[in-house]
């Protein structure tokens, strides 16, 4: 009895012509929600029906809320034969089950067909009634928050971060059940469309419960997955990082805004449970038990959860009292003696988030990744999918063993995908080793502890980079310096991660997008034969990748990568490698040594002279590149670094292995000897290509910028307008003798010709910058090569981008802001908006202090809310063009970001998550696969943009689109395409909205602004 | 290699307006792009401007349905476009060559007359897709307004929100065609469409059904027939002396030192009058085909329009039961770019 569901179908309009004799339709509406329909009358002839119905009623489990979608299915009654279907909705109603998001979901809702795509719109309101259960042995897991952002959202407070959750399910995929031979697409479509909400509810609701017990109340940085596994099955998984948020609290978070009993399932995690012991005596030792003997055809899901961090037994070591504000030995020693024992409890010290609290990260050590090839066979037994779980254990065990190796006790930027073909799939974690603070990650003792981790760590801004691992015992040969900012500690001269840029990390000059692109020819072979010829392949590869960018990042006279994501491949035929990363320079960080040529026979005369050129063209490019990007570290002495200046050296901090489907680990040392690697040998042609190669990538026209990160580093000052987009691109390979290298070079001029492509169509943007920027590359078919681009393009104001550095000053003027704040007690605003990848110049944020006033009286505050609220900014968007100015299409932003530039965001309305399938019979009539996928996406966008209106909201953030497979058959005229998108709806509020009133009246601080942001809430 | 697939789709629907006008005329706009020199402009290789016209065409093609009935651009939800960018799609949509639409005004705008467009094209040079699109576009407007009630102009903007200029012109567009006046005629081609949608702007004011009754249907689209009956009694105007001179002093006295043209149109009073007065009586005969021709071809159409007050005396406002209210007409002159200049003399 835990909830009611109520929906009403409102209206409808656009409606597709259903009858031709009269051109009009007789619509009328299923509501269906688990095995409970309605039906609204038939509206007769009309186009736009107005239905008006009274509210469907379901009682339902709240273990049904968070698994089922609402369907809402519009047909065109016919007296004498069936009804025709115009198309469905889906609504995904788990933003209603916690309170704090929206109360209603109510708006159009585009009406969607998998053959035809958008047939008209629907007007549809969903409330729910949430009865408060205290069952400890629920199913469900109403209540817990999940977000894309992989970072502490802003408008959150972290209290503590948990740490890692997984879950998977599996089922058979309705494509491949017997039943599909007989049945239309538009039925097998809509099953699939289906069983995935359905599994993606089931998930979320797992993972949900996996979090209560480890008592946080949110997961941060959710990824979920499908894996379509063709006959074998269809796979749903998911990670995410667990958390206990704190909303900001302000006056206007305890004013009973919402007073639905959901407020309450939403604090349990807060309040219940006051023993923080779990496996002692009392209510929650059954817990875990029971939670999986309760109704066990329910419970797909495996048990490994039990091994999921019970924060519980962490010892509690003093973490809360102040340690010194200098890192010591003795005092590094402490620290990771503390971190050991908060994390070596949990069996994946992992952590999805890329972007961090300031403090959080202590050491970084480098990039651990590990892959693994495996052989697909179908899923016996759907309920207990230990294959699939085993896989992934074993992938992660050898993260955490890479990692630590590193000398680092977690894993930051942690993710995980799967590349399949036929029956082969490859399997790829990766993530960023690094010793974490462990103040974080247990329950503090000291609630307001954040104050002084701020105040201690905010001296080490170079702390990050300095090596975790033991100088004596290093995992890798590897070159160190002392750190070019403290010169205290030793710092690597080549940093790779797969995490954002701290905020607080120095960087000289701007950062830019690097990429290597790979492609090895593979014979075709079946089962396990393919299988080892894969993983055969594979450390071929990863050197390759990882050479190149090494030379790519030398050429750009930078050293550290950052947001580094290796996509590896599988097709028929040949693999691919995708690296892509923001190449920047780390002020803590060494020079980086020039690339130096060398060639293999030394006698040739011309052969010598090309050589020279050739290297004379490397050194001028390194020098362009170090004024395009505005890298001017300052001269450093030797004597001052206390160290002779190191000799440039390649090392890799890659480490990995290769894993068989034998479940052999082999573990591979990617640096190169003793060798110096900065030499290139030119000994054959291939060399010659790969620095033809080098050469060939050509920089961004002026004005442009890109990167793979949140934001571009060294660029700050981000005006509003932002576009976001997807471009997809499918070259044909002709099949004539195909060699390694012309497949190289064709899929180059495919990355370098998308990226020029929408250089040239985002010019208008100019001064802008690319963010975010997500390759996605797939091999549908023989000699097809797919890839997906998606990224945002934000314009910046380029006067104020001349002060790309900031300067010393700055930064203590920033800082001392942060004191005066601090002085102030509002660690409120610290823990939001001065968390990571805040992309507002310290001088705006200043500017912004000053203007905003807290003297506002009451009355004018709500004066701004109101102006600052969505409708607002829609109407303030609607202003112009008399003609149009009655649109009543309210404007929704959509951003890979976390953020929206200019814009607070004021409430996470719940996450968006997607699946639609789309197939035609009649490619050629849609305008061919172009039409077709243009069609589609547009048709995605639409629906992602009107479900989150429907919530409230005007933006989602974090978007992304997962997968996006297309499938095509010209001689058949037909093509089907399965995209997977998710994101966080949001509210935000122009910060110019916020200013228009608050300018009015001179000084205050930030404070303010943050305050009526709340009240809109 | 060669491209299979190749999109580019934004939140934000990507609308270059460049291409958009070349769209809307012709069909490959990549070669007339790579001639305006973008290439050299931007260093964009050929196929980044195959590649992005491509994409805008294939926009625009998807919005062209939408744009057939605008109110629905504005409340559809796939595409993300801004009102100010959504107004601009509108009125470059609709709009036309004056060339063109001289070619059709007044024509019945049937399949027939859209067989002819291939030589409307090479006649005036406007591509054939361009006329097309304006044809389809006068044809769309007509079928939509032409059984409404209520005034043409407030229909037009409605439901196709154009602006109050360009809706005017086609208020114009459908009053001409739904009373098929012939503006093809030789002696006629002296006249632009500016000076047509003028008169139409004037007859639906002050001669249709919808001058007398603001309820009727079709009320803007349909000549009065009553008040062309009642124009016969203008003949009186010709045929006694008396009222013939004082009609003239009359006409003289508010005419003069305002028309560049006074002391031709003294000299010739008589003949324009009784041109006048014969167009006039005869428009309840002739009804429809000569109707045009016989009110544009014989009247001195600049002094009845600017200066209708006047060529139409108080006697004949007592005479002939028209509006009571007239209104003030703008100025013409520069607007439609003739030389004020007399038509020739009417024969008769």
């Amino acid at each position: 009895m835990p909830g009611k569901l109520k929906v009403k179908i409102v209206a409808g309009r656009h409606l597709p012509v259903m009858d031709r004799a009269s051109d009009l339709t007789d619509a009328f509406v299923e509501v269906k929600f688990g095995n409970t329909t309605f039906k609204t009358d038939v509206y007769l002839k009309s186009l736009n029906p107005q239905w008006n119905s009274e509210w469907f009623k379901f009682e339902v489990d709240d273990e049904d809320l968070q698994d089922e979608p609402l369907q809402i299915t519009v047909l065109d009654h016919d007296t004498y034969s069936a009804n025709d279907a115009i198309g469905k909705v889906y609504i995904d109603i788990d933003p209603l089950l916690y309170s704090e998001a929206a109360t209603v979901i109510s708006g159009w809702f585009p009406i969607y067909d998998t053959i035809h795509g958008i047939r008209g719109e629907i007007n549809v309101v969903v409330k729910v009634d949430l009865f408060n259960d205290l069952n400890r042995f629920r199913q469900s897991s109403c209540g817990v928050k999940f977000f894309c952002t992989t970072s502490i959202p802003k408008c959150y407070r972290a209290v503590i971060i948990h740490g890692f959750v997984e879950e998977l399910v599996v089922n058979e995929d309705p494509e491949y059940q017997w039943i599909d031979r007989i049945r239309t697409p538009r039925a097998s479509n809509e099953a699939r469309q289906r069983l995935i909400s359905l599994m993606s509810g089931e998930l979320q609701r797992k993972i949900g419960l996996k979090v209560l017990e480890m008592r946080g109340n949110a997961v941060v940085g959710y990824l979920q997955c499908f894996d379509l596994e063709g006959e074998s099955g269809l796979v749903v998984r998911a990670i995410g990082t667990a958390c206990t948020l704190d909303k900001l609290s302000s006056p206007a978070a305890f004013l009973p805004a919402c007073n639905s009993p959901s407020k309450e399932m939403k604090e349990i995690p807060f309040n219940e449970d006051p023993n923080p012991n779990t496996h002692s005596s009392g209510p929650s030792t059954p817990l875990k038990n029971q939670t999986y003997s309760f109704s066990p055809s329910k419970s797909y899901s495996r048990q490994s959860s039990s091994s999921d961090t019970d924060l519980s037994l962490t010892p509690k070591t003093g973490m809360g009292s102040g340690s010194a504000g200098k890192e010591g030995g003795p005092f590094k020693a402490l620290l990771r003696q503390q971190t050991q024992s908060a994390l070596e409890q949990r069996e994946f010290p992992f952590f999805t988030l890329t972007a961090f609290p300031p403090g959080f990260l202590v050491h970084v050590g480098g990039v651990v990744s590990a892959r693994s090839v495996k052989l697909l066979d179908r899923i016996h037994n759907p309920d207990e999918p230990e294959t699939r779980d085993a896989w992934w254990a074993e992938i992660r065990q050898e993260i955490k063993s890479h990692a630590k190796a590193l000398g680092c006790h977690a894993v930051v930027g942690y993710s995980e995908s799967t590349s399949i073909c036929e029956e082969v799939c490859i399997l790829s974690a990766s993530g960023t080793a690094a010793v974490l603070n462990p103040r974080f990650l247990q329950d503090g003792t000291v609630e307001g502890c954040l104050e002084q981790r701020l105040e201690e760590n905010l001296p080490t801004r170079c702390g990050f980079c300095h090596i975790p691992y033991d100088e004596l015992n290093m995992p890798f040969p590897a070159h160190l310096t002392y750190c070019y900012n403290c010169r205290k500690q030793k710092v690597p001269d080549v940093l790779f991660t797969t995490i954002d840029l701290p905020t607080d990390a120095t960087v000289i000059g701007k950062g830019c997008l690097i990429q290597a692109r790979l492609c090895r020819l593979k014979k075709k072979a079946q089962a396990e034969a393919n299988a080892t010829a894969i993983s055969n392949l594979l450390p071929f590869m990863e050197y390759e990748v990882h050479t190149q960018l090494m030379n790519k990042l030398k050429l750009k006279g930078m050293n550290a990568l950052f947001g580094l994501r290796i996509q590896i491949t599988v097709g028929e035929n040949m693999l691919m490698g995708l690296a892509s990363a923001t190449g920047v320079y780390l002020a803590a960080l060494p020079t980086p040594g020039g690339i130096q040529i060398a060639g293999k026979t030394p006698n040739d005369g011309s052969y010598e002279q090309h050589i020279s050129h050739m290297q004379k063209k490397i050194n001028d490019t390194i020098a362009k590149n170090k004024e395009l990007y505005e890298i001017n570290p300052p001269e450093i002495s030797e004597e001052i670094i206390g160290s002779p200046i190191p000799e440039p050296r390649q090392r890799s901090r890659l480490l990995r292995s290769q894993s068989e489907s034998s479940d052999e680990v082999t573990e591979l040392d990617l640096s190169h000897g003793k060798k110096d690697a900065f030499v290139l040998e030119i000994d054959d042609t291939d060399a010659m290509e790969d620095v033809h190669s080098l050469l060939t990538d050509v920089p961004p026209p002026s004005g442009f910028y890109s990167c793979n990160t949140e934001i571009m580093p060294g660029i700050n000052n981000w005006t509003s307008e932002i576009q976001m987009f997807t471009s997809v691109r499918v070259i044909r390979l002709s099949s004539l003798n195909l060699t390694n290298q012309a497949l190289n070079k064709n899929f180059n001029d495919l990355c370098e010709n998308l990226l020029k492509s929408l250089y040239f169509k985002l010019r208008s943007m100019i001064p802008c910058c690319l963010c975010h920027v997500n390759f996605t590359v797939s091999l549908p078919e023989d000699e097809l090569i797919q890839v997906t681009v998606t990224a945002v393009a934000i314009t910046f104001d380029k006067n104020q981008a001349l002060q790309t550095t900031k300067t010393p000053v700055e930064k203590s003027l920033q800082r001392a802001s942060t004191d005066n704040e601090e002085l102030l007690q509002f660690p409120l605003e610290l823990c939001s908006d001065s968390l990571p990848s805040h992309p507002f110049p310290p001088a705006k944020e200043h500017l912004e202090s000053a203007s905003s006033n807290s003297g506002i009286p009451a009355a004018q505050r709500a004066m701004t809310v109101e102006k600052a609220s969505p409708v607002g900014d829609g109407n303030f968007r609607n202003r112009s063009a008399p003609p149009c100015a009655n649109s009543t299409v309210g404007v929704v932003k959509m951003t890979p970001l976390s953020f929206i530039p200019g814009a607070k965001i004021t409430k996470y309305l719940g996450i968006i998550n997607m699946f639609f399938i789309r197939e035609t019979t009649s490619l050629r009539e849609e305008g061919g696969v172009s039409g077709f996928l243009h069609a589609f996406i547009a048709e995605v966008f639409a629906m992602v943009r009107a479900h989150v209106a429907a919530l409230g909201g005007n933006a989602v953030v974090s978007y992304i689109m997962k997968q996006c497979v297309f499938m095509e058959n010209p001689n058949k005229n037909q093509a089907q395409c399965l995209i997977n998108v998710s994101g966080d709806a949001v509210v935000f509020v122009r910060e110019s909205d916020l200013e228009v009133v608050s300018s009015q009246q001179p000084t205050t601080n930030c404070q303010s602004s943050c305050t009526e942001g709340e009240v809109t809430t | 290699m060669t491209s299979e697939l190749d999109i580019f789709v934004g939140n934000t629907t990507l609308i270059d307006e460049d291409v958009y006008r070349l769209w809307l005329d012709v069909t490959d706009a990549v070669a007339l792009r790579v001639r305006s020199g973008i290439l050299e402009q931007t260093g964009a290789t050929a196929a980044v401007l195959q590649s992005d016209t491509m994409d805008h065409y294939r926009t625009f093609h998807m919005l062209e349905r939408l744009l057939h009935a605008p109110p629905k651009l504005l409340h559809q939800l796939i595409f993300q476009i801004p009102p100010s960018r959504q107004a601009l799609l509108i009125e470059r949509y609709y709009a036309f060559d004056e060339a063109f639409v001289r070619e059709v005004l007044g024509k019945k705008l049937s399949k027939g007359t859209k067989k002819d467009l291939d030589d409307i094209s090479t006649k005036t040079g406007i591509t054939l897709k361009s006329c097309r699109r304006q044809f389809d576009n006068f044809k769309r407007v007509f079928k939509v307004v032409e059984e409404m009630r209520g005034s043409l102009v407030d229909n037009i903007q409605q439901h196709f929100l154009l602006s109050d200029r360009l809706a005017r012109d086609y208020a114009a567009i459908v009053f001409f065609a739904n009373n098929r006046f012939e503006t093809g005629k030789k002696k006629l081609q002296y006249l632009s469409f500016g000076d047509f949608a003028f008169c139409a702007e004037l007859m639906i004011q002050n001669w249709t059904l919808g001058a007398v009754d603001s309820q009727m249907d079709d009320m803007d689209m349909d000549l009065d027939k009553e008040f062309l009956q009642d124009l016969k009694e203008l003949k009186v105007l010709v045929a006694d002396k008396d009222l013939l001179d004082l009609h003239k002093s009359l006409v003289c006295t508010a005419l003069r030192g305002k028309l560049g043209v006074f002391s031709e149109m003294e000299a010739n009073f008589k003949n324009l009058s009784r041109g006048l007065v014969n167009v006039a009586a005869k428009l309840t005969h002739n009804k429809d085909y000569s109707l045009g021709p016989a009110v544009c071809g014989t009247l001195p159409l600049r002094p009845l329009a600017t200066q209708r007050r006047a060529v139409l005396p108080e006697s004949v406002f007592s005479v002939c039961p028209l509006p009571r209210w007239l209104p003030t007409p703008g100025p013409l002159g520069p607007l439609h770019g003739h030389p004020p200049r007399l038509p020739p003399a009417p024969v008769s």
